[in-house]
């Protein structure tokens, strides 16, 4: 009996091709389609835990997901929601006490706290990544310690340049500049038109913490290196924090107490023309029943971050990852469960119900017509390519979430920004802070 | 004495019978408070981490918080904001205290409704003031720009002076009421007879102020400001909603610093010993306005 329990992995053999000849597609491409699926454990329950949608249609069209495969396997599914930033402790105690939701979806180094206490998900990801065109670097190095899989990455929240594109072109640019040096040239021309840029200094968990690692990764500083030894008190964290002097002249007033919902409001009002944020700015202009909203969504475009000196893309996003953990009793339910909710037939819906909001983590959802019903969304469902890990480049684990937690790079730019302290006493604090988490 | 069984015996004894009796508000404080404070205080000298328990290390918690210039500035932040807001609640709490004790129209209408900071659940009251503190929204900048006193909006919470006034008047604000009702009740517990006597003496008001109500009232001040104290210097949900420490950590207290490293930084074992620290303050501040305000010379009417 216990070996019929357990699961049941049907390979990619011969079998399957020969079972599938029936079908209309060609054997050779469904040869090669990977299949997998577990048998949920008899009389298995789930509790799952997840952080409170940012988008009605998320949810809505997760729950379907959720139900359709209530319905399919008889296996009933509990879903808990929390506030984004609360799903972190819980998930912590969860592991720690080894009871409470089977599943949970949690936020950046999460898995990496307590790796011991998750599944080895590395056979579901694997199949997972050879059917939908591999996963992108980041979800593998959000995904995987030592070569093994102990989370189910499973969306990123996208991040972009938001702006009015005729207040930059009223300010003599015709596109986005694509390199720091001009953005800074088009964020002082906006300023100068009156309609100036805003990016949140205060203690902005997403909005905040994603703009200041670009600033300070496109100009080549990071906190610490491979080795997680702290390197951030080095000439190119210096530069990037006297750029950021410059740029935060050019800002609106009163942005070291933005937190994030701050510059989505000043936005919508007007006050900023440009700044960083999900699409949830757009998308609340554009849903909006109020014609100057319309109008306003109209002249909304989106871009990528500019590159910075070091030459390459170098952008800060969230990404949320499934986690399966060990306490289950019922492990095969559970990754049943997390395959379900990867596989096309629901995690298109899902992605597409989702407004571009999530982004995807596996690369052949990139064809998800979200990304090109709206033009606008395009910059969107291009950042998961886009996008470099918070811990880079040392490795992720409690330090990194000890740093990202307690704002230490945030804070630094803030510092230098504000005049409060000049970049080399902000660049030595941030190093001395650092230390105290990657001391070992 | 050997015919009774055990039971009985137990029964009949007085002293076995109390501590009996006392077992289970002994078990509920123990379970609840002391366990918890101690677990709490042990936690601060490991390292342990959400979701891993921690090892001994002594007071490397301790002494690396000493040199840390966040921690620093969290102390200095929450003794300015526990010594000014508790000054201004005092003396505005007593101010109203000695009001309502007047006789008013709708007296007890008045009453009420000076509780109703109190009664607002703190995060939504802190919201309110969030909005009026809005660096673009602020209907405080808003009305003051339109009556021309001023041209632009005025940055409550994104300048460090200007936030930690903000986050004080926004406590002093919800605070006062618990002082000015407290005062109130021991207003009215001071006979009218007393004043009757003075006024008969010829004392004037201030005379009055100073050597009936004041003397009278000072056990009730101690009790009550001990109090006041103690919510301030623990206030969390406040500067949590306003500005989370911002900005540069102008607000941080010892309480939000003490979460933002234990709970989402995940390193429990310093936020345990932040906490912990926190209780020698809190003790010299009890300790100052019990003994300090308690003493029996000074209830008595004497000059020293």
């Amino acid at each position: 009996m216990k070996n019929l329990s357990r699961r049941e992995f049907i390979g990619t053999g011969a079998a399957v091709a020969g079972a599938s000849a029936v079908g209309s597609y060609s054997p050779l491409t469904m040869a090669q389609t990977p299949s997998l699926s577990y048998k949920p454990e008899a009389g298995a329950k789930l509790r799952v835990l997840r952080w409170k949608r940012f988008v009605q249609g998320d949810e809505d069209q997760f729950m379907a997901n959720v139900a359709a495969f209530s319905k399919a396997t008889g296996v009933e599914v509990r879903v808990d929601n929390e506030g984004w930033e609360d799903v972190r402790p819980k998930a912590a105690v969860t592991a720690n006490v080894g009871s409470g939701p089977d599943m949970i979806m949690g936020w950046f180094d999460d898995p990496f706290q307590y790796p011991t206490k998750l599944l080895d998900v590395t056979e579901l990801c694997t199949y997972l990544g050879n059917k939908y065109g591999g996963w992108y670097d980041v979800s593998k190095q959000y995904g995987t310690l030592n070569n093994k899989w102990i989370s189910v990455p499973w969306a990123i929240i996208a991040n972009a340049m938001v702006y009015r594109e005729s207040h930059m072109k009223a300010a003599g640019f015709d596109t986005m500049p694509k390199d720091t040096a001009g953005f800074l040239k088009l964020c002082q021309a906006m300023k100068a038109k009156g309609t100036p840029a805003g990016f949140a200094l205060g203690k902005a968990v997403g909005d905040g913490n994603n703009w200041v690692h670009w600033l300070l990764w496109s100009h080549g500083g990071k906190l610490v290196d491979d080795k997680g030894n702290v390197v951030v008190n080095s000439p190119e964290t210096i530069a990037a924090l006297e750029y950021a002097a410059e740029l935060y002249k050019t800002f609106v007033p009163g942005t070291l107490s933005w937190q994030d919902p701050n510059n989505n409001k000043a936005f919508l009002d007007g006050q900023i023309s440009l700044t960083a944020n999900g699409i949830s700015v757009y998308y609340a202009a554009k849903t909006s029943q109020d014609p100057k909203m319309q109008e306003m969504a109209q002249d909304i475009q989106h871009a990528h971050f500019p590159v910075g000196p070091v030459g390459k893309p170098m952008e800060l996003m969230q990404i949320t990852q499934m986690m399966l953990f060990s306490h289950t009793k019922f492990p095969n339910a559970t990754k049943e469960l997390a395959r379900w909710l990867m596989e096309a037939e629901q995690y298109n819906p899902w992605l597409e119900k989702s407004i571009g909001y999530g982004a995807q983590t596996l690369k052949a959802y990139d064809k998800n017509p979200i990304w090109t019903s709206d033009p606008k969304a395009k910059v969107y469902g291009e950042g998961p390519a886009m996008m470099t890990y918070h811990g880079n480049s040392g490795p992720l684990g409690a330090a990194s979430a000890a740093c990202l937690a307690d704002y230490i790079v945030l804070d630094m730019v803030a510092e230098a920004s504000s005049g409060n302290k000049t970049p080399k006493e902000a660049a030595a604090r941030a190093a001395e802070r650092a230390k105290r988490y990657y001391k070992s | 004495m050997s015919n009774l069984s055990l039971l009985e015996r137990f029964q009949s004894n007085r002293h076995a019978l109390g501590y009996a009796f006392m077992v289970p508000a002994a078990l509920l404080l123990i379970g609840l408070l002391a366990y918890p404070l101690g677990l709490g205080t042990w936690l601060g000298f490991t390292d342990a981490k959400i979701g891993r328990p921690g090892e001994w290390i002594g007071l490397e918690n301790f002494s690396y918080l000493l040199t840390d210039s966040v921690f620093l500035l969290s102390v200095f932040n929450t003794l300015f904001y526990t010594i000014v807001a508790s000054i201004f609640k005092f003396l505005l709490g007593l101010w109203l205290a000695l009001l309502l004790n007047k006789n008013l129209p709708f007296q007890s209408f008045f009453r009420a409704v000076v509780l109703l900071p109190w009664i607002v659940p703190t995060a939504l009251s802190a919201i309110a003031f969030w909005w009026l503190y809005d660096s673009q929204f602020s209907v405080l900048s808003w009305t003051l720009v339109k009556l021309g006193l001023i041209d632009t909006y005025i940055d409550f919470l994104g300048e460090p002076w200007l936030a930690r006034m903000s986050v004080i008047i926004a406590n002093v604000w919800r605070g006062i009421p618990f002082v000015a009702i407290s005062l109130l009740a021991g207003l009215q517990t001071i006979s009218p007879s007393y004043y009757e006597a003075a006024s008969i003496d010829g004392a004037t008001p201030w005379q009055q102020f100073r050597y009936i109500t004041m003397p009278l009232l000072t056990p009730i001040i101690a009790v009550v400001m001990t109090f006041s104290v103690l919510f301030t210097f623990t206030d969390f949900q406040l500067i949590y909603v306003l500005t989370r420490g911002g900005p540069l950590n102008a607000t941080h207290l010892m309480a939000t610093l003490a979460f933002q490293r234990a709970i989402p930084g995940g390193s429990m074992g310093e936020g345990a010993a932040i906490a912990t620290m926190m209780v020698p303050l809190l003790l010299a501040a009890i300790m100052f306005s019990y003994f300090g305000l308690q003493r029996r010379a000074w209830q008595q009417g004497a000059d020293k």
